[in-house]
């Protein structure tokens, strides 16, 4: 190591720098155990299971052989279909989502349409609920027994399916445009109104300063919602697994493999197909929100400035806001009224019948699903809690790369994380598969993005000379974070903990992989009553989810409320 | 004085996205026992940077920190015996007056009652007896400094360390509580490093003064040595204000030096410079160190007013030399006297004892 003189080179070599903050580690010998331990997990319960996948895709029997890659690039078309079905869904419904996402976030900031708030608020139903209820409601109206299909046919004589491309667009467009319009709804209200009201000042038309100054300043917030949904749609499993049909996507192909061929090698290839486009639109992602700023944005979201008037512009709008939130509506109320019901499509009578079978037959995997989610939640939400706290707070050695390694599940698609668990896990030393622990831990590391970035968002709400100050007056890592940053961040903690729980409650892709019999959660049952064409008790496990997960949040909002109370008269 | 607190080649280059920032560069400095030394400079000379690294917020990128004989560079904060009075306090807003107080007596594991008598104790010698069950949100801005002065003072560090302590409080509190923090400072002794931008204030409260620049130490001394002698044009400027003029030393008589303006006017500056005949210098002006005439009168200078302000007690003159220079002047009682208009013609009589030279 050569050590070169400050005075004339700014020019120091990097690691002489880590070499000072690794001096420092060394007498604060608890925050270097944490670290220690903290990249100890990510290790092996992030990096490591991943690592499977892909051994597991190029070795078999322990030599080199990526047979299905090979095939894949052949063409056979068992790889090769459900990889341009993925690609082709993840587009379209990308596409349609933004667009959809964007017509409704512009009909919200740019107009004075009535009943703002409750489109606002239907718009985030499909975000905390279990997406794969939508795919459940389209078999309930448009399945073969469904009640537009029937109808259609008694009419009309139209035989139509809604299993494949159709179906797979309309529910995944369905679930993931909220996430494009809050994303839109941002860049929209943070664009300031001064630039398009003196662009029509300056003589242009409305038609033109749309199309001129508020669309090419939304363009980075379009790509971003763009990819963002690719995303989502790629890795979307619960959706597909329902109602793909013949039309088969990669994530449901992977867990196929793995579940019902036990050809790890080919689930593995599937998983890293998935893995390679869904990547690549993360980084892009990143370097496209990374590199371009929304430029204008104040901080002062300001749209009282420039709302539309015209009857031509809002009207139409509007109708589509209440054709949308309808059709929202009535997807999560075919699953209530379908839950009521004796037999879909054959007997709509009244009944109880599928509540008493949920909390009999079922009552276990609700109790599984609801205990083990409460058992990840608040490990998760301190773990990501003190990551957060040392990526931010605390200089170390490798702590970019814990950032990102920390970071790294957002890329990955659920199914995959699931598969990597059951990779890495399945034999000894460390066998877990079939026990409790690999779902709480699948709850924990698929979230743990989530959990870290909201708590950066908290910590970022807290002077970081506070916690300065109490290592200064001798406070060591564990007494300044249970004393100070954590009552600190209590409120916004539990907030983000029910978001978690309902997550985990609701969360399917991951861990249908890692249930086991004895340990069998409430939404892997909704999918089985699904597979046996038991769509009344489906709708009511589905019914009793989207309970609990409301009554979460309710929960949380109560708590935050009279937990902030204690800290209102704080600066 | 012995030595208490020691800096040796302290350095620290920051690496972010752009280009390594050299905050500090090498900074070797002594600060005795008992003494309250100021870093003075403006914002970016690595003084709060150069505070940090010594209460172990920052990790010197070279150089080392000694605090009575034991190497402590490494140091994480915890395990320091300095504490700090930071610029927005971070007082721990969910923890009441008292308990923030407490705060560092219940980390070393002192007995309950030992704690209490403790707070109590400082609590009453910063005047914020009554107030410990408030929480610090509920408090003035002097209030809440006087929690984080106390706060400090309670675990008796060694070395105190202030970052800008006042910068928050408007200037009539400022003035007060700089006074209220140098008494409690002489009173108990304790070592203390103390770090602002404001020279009045650093000039009040310090037993010797460190005025930094890019990173770099400018001068050390007390006071009136930075005030009269200042090292350097940079110190000259910082520290009250100042005028420059052109000039060559011509004699040097004894404990006197002469001077030759640019216009040919010789003064007789009554101290011993480091200068020998012939080298040109810059003679400093301090705007206080002249005092304007009738230019009809015996004067050392000749010019026209080109600037007249009235600040309160004080009238602000810029007055034009025949050579183009500029003099800044400052006249006590120009209510009376009324108010110079510019354009009219002054002399000068520059007081000798305060003229000071420095290299052209």
């Amino acid at each position: 190591m050569t050590r070169k003189r400050v005075g004339a080179g700014i020019t120091r070599p990097l690691f002489c720098l880590s070499r000072s903050r690794a001096v420092q580690l060394i007498h604060d010998p608890v925050l270097l155990t944490v670290i220690f331990c903290v990249f100890a997990l990510i290790g092996l319960l992030v990096v490591y299971p991943l690592v499977r996948v892909f051994t597991a895709s190029l070795f078999q029997r322990g030599a080199f052989n990526p047979r299905y890659f090979l095939y894949f690039f052949e063409g056979r078309p068992y790889l090769l279909r459900p990889f341009l079905n993925s690609i082709t869904v993840g587009v379209l419904v990308a596409v349609i989502g933004t667009v959809v996402g964007f017509l409704f976030a512009y009909a919200i900031t740019r107009t004075n349409v009535p009943g703002k708030s409750i489109f606002r608020w239907i718009a985030t139903f499909p975000i905390i609920s279990p997406p794969f209820l939508l795919a459940l409601s389209a078999i309930l109206l448009l399945g073969e027994n469904g009640i537009i299909t029937k109808w259609l046919f008694s009419r009309f004589g139209i035989r139509w399916s809604i299993y494949g491309l159709p179906g797979l667009v309309l529910t995944e467009t369905l679930a993931y445009f909220p996430l494009a319009f809050l994303t839109l709804e941002g860049v929209l209200s943070g664009i300031d109104p001064a630039l398009e009201e003196s662009a029509m000042d300056l003589g242009a038309s409305k038609l033109r300063t749309f199309f001129r100054v508020t669309l090419p300043l939304a363009t980075p917030g379009l790509a971003a919602s763009f990819l963002l949904l690719f995303i989502r749609s790629l890795e979307d499993f619960g959706n597909p697994v329902v109602i793909q049909g013949r039309y088969p996507v990669l994530t449901v192909q992977a867990y196929l493999a793995i579940t019902g061929m036990y050809n790890l090698p080919l689930g593995a290839t599937l998983a890293i197909l998935l893995l390679v486009p869904s990547v690549l639109a993360f980084m892009l992602l990143q370097f496209w929100v990374g590199r371009r700023s929304y430029i204008t944005v104040t901080g002062r979201p300001s749209t009282a400035g420039l709302q539309t008037t015209e009857p031509y512009i809002k009207w139409p709008l509007f109708a589509g806001l209440v054709t949308l939130s309808g059709i929202i509506l009535l997807f999560y109320g075919m699953v209530f009224y379908g839950a009521f019901t004796e037999l879909w499509g054959v007997n709509h009578a009244f009944t109880l019948d599928n509540f008493r079978y949920v909390f009999s037959t079922g009552a276990s995997y609700l109790v599984n699903t609801l205990k083990l989610a409460g058992i990840a939640t608040p490990l998760g939400g301190i773990l990501g809690t003190i990551i957060a706290y040392l990526v931010t707070r605390k200089d170390f050695p490798g702590r970019r790369a814990l950032d990102f390694l920390a970071m790294l599940n957002f890329a990955v698609p659920g199914i995959i994380v699931g598969m990597g668990y059951v990779f890495a896990f399945n034999t000894p030393p460390i066998q877990l598969t079939g026990t409790a622990a690999i779902i709480i831990l699948v709850f924990i590391f698929q979230r743990m993005p989530v959990t870290i970035r909201d708590g950066i968002a908290m910590l970022q709400q807290i002077d970081p000379v506070i916690d300065d100050a109490a290592a200064d007056l001798g406070a060591g890592f564990f007494r300044a974070f249970r004393r100070v940053t954590l009552p600190l961040v209590a409120p916004a903690l539990v907030a983000g903990m029910a978001y978690m729980f309902s997550a985990c409650v609701t969360s399917i892709s991951a861990v249908i992989m890692v249930v086991s019999a004895k340990w069998q959660l409430v939404t892997v049952a909704l999918l089985h009553e699904v597979d046996n064409a038991d769509l009344s008790q489906a709708a009511a496990y589905g019914v009793v989810i989207i309970v609990v997960v409301l009554g979460t949040i309710f929960l949380m909002d109560f708590l935050v409320r009279n937990l902030l109370g204690r800290w209102r008269h704080a600066r | 004085m012995p030595a208490e607190l020691v800096l040796q080649r302290l350095t620290k280059i920051f690496r972010g996205r752009g280009k390594p920032v050299v905050a500090v560069d090498h900074v070797d400095l002594e600060v005795g026992k008992g003494e309250l030394l100021t870093l003075l400079g403006p914002s970016g000379c690595g003084k709060t940077t150069t505070l940090r690294m010594v209460g172990g917020f920052e990790i010197p990128t070279e150089g080392e920190i000694y605090l009575g004989g034991q190497r402590i560079t490494h140091l994480p904060p915890q395990r320091r015996p300095t504490a700090t009075v930071f610029q927005s306090y971070g007082l721990f807003p969910h923890m009441t007056v008292f308990e923030n107080v407490a705060f560092g007596l219940k980390v070393r594991h002192l007995p309950r009652a030992e704690i209490r008598r403790r707070v109590h104790e400082v609590l009453q010698l910063v005047g914020l007896e009554g107030l410990e069950d408030r929480p610090p949100g509920k408090l003035s801005g002097g209030q809440q400094q006087r929690v984080a002065l106390a706060r400090v003072l309670v675990i008796r560090p060694q070395v105190l360390l202030f970052d800008e302590p006042l910068s928050n409080l408007d200037a009539k509190l400022r003035v007060e509580t700089r006074e209220h923090i140098r008494r409690i400072q002489k009173e108990l002794g304790i070592t203390s490093l103390y770090v602002t931008h404001d020279q009045a204030e650093a000039m009040a409260i310090s037993d010797r003064i460190v005025v930094m620049n890019r990173g770099q130490i400018q001068q050390v001394g007390t006071p009136q040595e930075i005030y009269l002698r200042p090292a350097n044009a940079f110190v000259a400027d910082f520290i009250g204000r100042a005028s420059f003029l052109q000039g060559k030393v011509v004699a040097k008589i004894g404990e006197e030096t002469e001077v030759e303006l640019n216009n040919g006017v010789r003064l007789m500056i009554p101290y011993s410079f480091a200068f020998s005949p012939g080298e040109k210098v810059k003679v400093v002006v301090r705007p206080e160190g002249v005092d304007l005439v009738d230019p009809q009168e015996a004067c050392d200078l000749v010019g026209t007013v080109v600037l007249a302000q009235l600040t309160g007690a004080l009238a602000h003159y810029r007055i034009m030399l025949d050579s183009q220079e500029t003099v800044e002047v400052e006249v006590l009682g120009a209510l009376e006297k009324g108010l110079l208009a510019p354009g009219t013609q002054v002399g000068l009589r520059l007081h000798l004892k305060n003229l000071h030279l420095l290299p052209a």
